[in-house]
């Protein structure tokens, strides 16, 4: 079984996002740049299967210029055996997006496709379900664990009520959610390696799709700071206050 | 102009959260419908009805839509679209999960968890976890949205719309339900509780999570969690209050021995008023309460519970 991992570069989740003071975009100029925390599960859970002897090959592909080779090669770390860089320079849409991967899981024909449930930096919690779509195949979301069982793959679902446990035809979906594992630290001698792995190189233009955006960023402006308020002393203070100032308990 | 708006709820009970979608439909302005999308779901259908604004309440009753399987559910809702400018449907997982997939299909963009709606195609949503504000113009013909419900207020429930059965399937076929975990709790909702009590890292274990129960009582509250408890196995991550947990904004919000790590504040820092109990003077979460109160929290719950 082949499974392919979309990964994502974007800033490190430690970095505190700063908005450019004319108010265009956030501020990524110097800033530390890292694999999506949610992408980085998912080529975990894909080595996982590997090792387990369910999955035989595991392709991290991503889509951006030249720097996202840096995420490719830690994905290569991790344990990915070949990575796909499809080269752009635009900022693309997450139905973009979708849509070149579509055109990989087209020639790759793999069983298993594992991507994040979402981005750090966009948040949209899309691109999987977009991808889904455009490929007529089933989808696990949210995942929190994934079982192969003969030509169809279980996932449990992290949803709002508690968890939810779905069977899919495979090949499938699944974007992973925060406890379905937890990734690795790539070793030395695997970095040293993963600089051997092959790594191809796509121009996104050559997939001839029509990539326009499908919308428009006005503007990004910081949120709102809440005031700090007061220290109270006591428990009789605290009470006192939610009672007769901000009169939210009776 | 027509707007459909996707009911969220369980078979039995339309949640209070498609309400609030609702009133996001109002401010894009048009004439408003709502799918409910489920089996045996005709009880839904009578409380959608009732949605202030609302004129139709188109209901597809079904086993295939019962668990709400995203390709199914994609698939009627995309049956549905050509008569809407707007689709819109909550950011619960539900949501999430099958919303994409019904834009991918009539080739748009989504608009993912908007917060307010400028005109009836921009929207400001948050970004990087809440850090920054976007504003954003759809391009398409059609948009797909979803609504992060602490955006926007309830509509009223004085409406009398009427109910149509529509008696399409489509089963995809390629996905079935196994079985459902739920979490039972006889608390409110965290997602629809006005107040709404969290334990962080300091509560120390799972057991202690007990101490806030009897202040849960006397409020009506919800309880919550911080991811660091969640994390370190205190209690179940549907309890998760933060960016990868629940959004909430009750109108009191309680941390109790929670530090304020960004992920959490972004879950809950659109709260009416905010208190903080913490050993730790320094402790972020002190920043953004309207109440802090440095205290030893195994000495300051059991004397709030009595004094409530």
């Amino acid at each position: 079984m082949k499974i392919l991992v979309p990964i994502k570069r974007v800033i490190d989740y430690n970095v505190k996002v700063r908005v450019k003071s004319d108010n265009s975009n956030v501020d990524l100029a110097n800033v530390k740049m890292a694999i999506n925390p949610f992408c980085e599960i998912a080529v975990e859970e894909a080595v996982r299967l590997k090792e387990a002897g369910i999955a035989t090959e595991v392709i991290a592909v991503s889509i951006g210029n030249k720097s996202c080779q840096e995420q490719l090669r830690t994905a290569l770390a991790l344990g990915a055996d070949r990575a796909i860089q499809i080269d752009t320079d635009q900022n693309l849409d997450a139905l973009n997006i979708a849509k070149l991967l579509q055109k990989i899981v087209e020639e790759e024909a793999p069983q298993l496709v594992i991507l994040g449930k979402q981005s750090i930096d966009s948040d949209n919690n899309q691109t999987g379900q977009m991808l889904a779509a455009l490929t007529g195949l089933a989808q696990g979301t949210f995942a929190s664990e994934v079982k192969v069982e003969g030509d169809k793959v279980n996932v449990t679902r992290e949803v709002d009520t508690g968890l939810q446990t779905i069977a899919l035809n495979l090949p499938a979906i699944i974007t992973s959610d925060l406890r379905l594992n937890e990734p690795r630290y790539a070793s030395l001698p695997n970095i040293m390696k993963a600089k051997r792995k092959p790594l191809d190189v796509k121009s996104a233009a050559d997939f001839g799709i029509d990539l326009s955006p499908r919308t428009t960023l006005l503007k990004v402006t910081p949120p709102a700071e809440r005031q700090a308020g007061i220290i109270v002393e006591s428990i009789d203070e605290l009470v006192e206050k939610l009672r007769n100032e901000a009169k939210v308990i009776s | 102009m027509s707007i459909l708006v996707f009911a969220e709820h369980d078979n039995s009970t339309l949640k209070a959260d498609t309400l609030k979608t609702v009133a996001a439909a109002q401010a894009m302005g048009g004439d408003i419908h709502i799918l409910v999308a489920g089996s045996n779901c005709q009880a839904v259908a009578e409380q959608a009805a009732k949605a202030n604004g609302v004129s139709k309440v188109f209901v597809a009753d079904n086993a295939a839509y019962e668990h709400q399987l995203a390709e199914n559910v994609s698939l009627l809702v995309t049956d549905l679209a050509g008569d809407y400018e707007h689709i819109l449907a909550t950011a619960s997982t539900t949501g999430k999960n099958f919303m994409p997939r019904v834009a991918a299909l009539l080739d748009v963009a989504q608009i993912s968890d908007i917060i307010a709606v400028e005109s009836a195609d921009t929207f400001v949503r948050p970004i990087y976890a809440g850090n920054a504000i976007a504003t954003v113009q759809s391009l398409d013909s059609k948009k797909v949205i979803t609504v992060r419900p602490t955006g926007f207020d309830a509509v009223a429930t004085d409406g009398n719309a009427e109910i149509i059965a529509i008696d399409t399937t489509t089963d995809a076929g390629i996905s079935r339900h196994v079985s459902d975990e739920v979490s039972v709790s006889e608390r409110p909702d965290l997602g629809a509780a006005s107040v709404v009590i969290s334990g962080g890292r300091g509560m120390q274990n799972g057991e202690n999570f007990k101490l806030l129960e009897g202040i849960a009582d006397k409020l009506g509250a919800a309880i919550g969690a911080s991811r660091a408890a969640v994390d370190a196995g205190f209690v179940p991550n549907d309890m998760q209050v933060g960016q990868t947990g629940k959004i909430v904004a009750p109108d009191l919000y309680i941390a109790v021995g929670i530090s304020g790590a960004i992920q959490h504040l972004a879950g809950m820092k659109d709260s009416k008023v905010i208190v903080a109990i913490n050993k730790d003077a320094e402790a972020p979460i002190f920043q953004v309460a309207d109440y802090g109160l440095v205290a030893d929290l195994f000495d300051a719950l059991p004397e709030l519970e009595s004094k409530l």
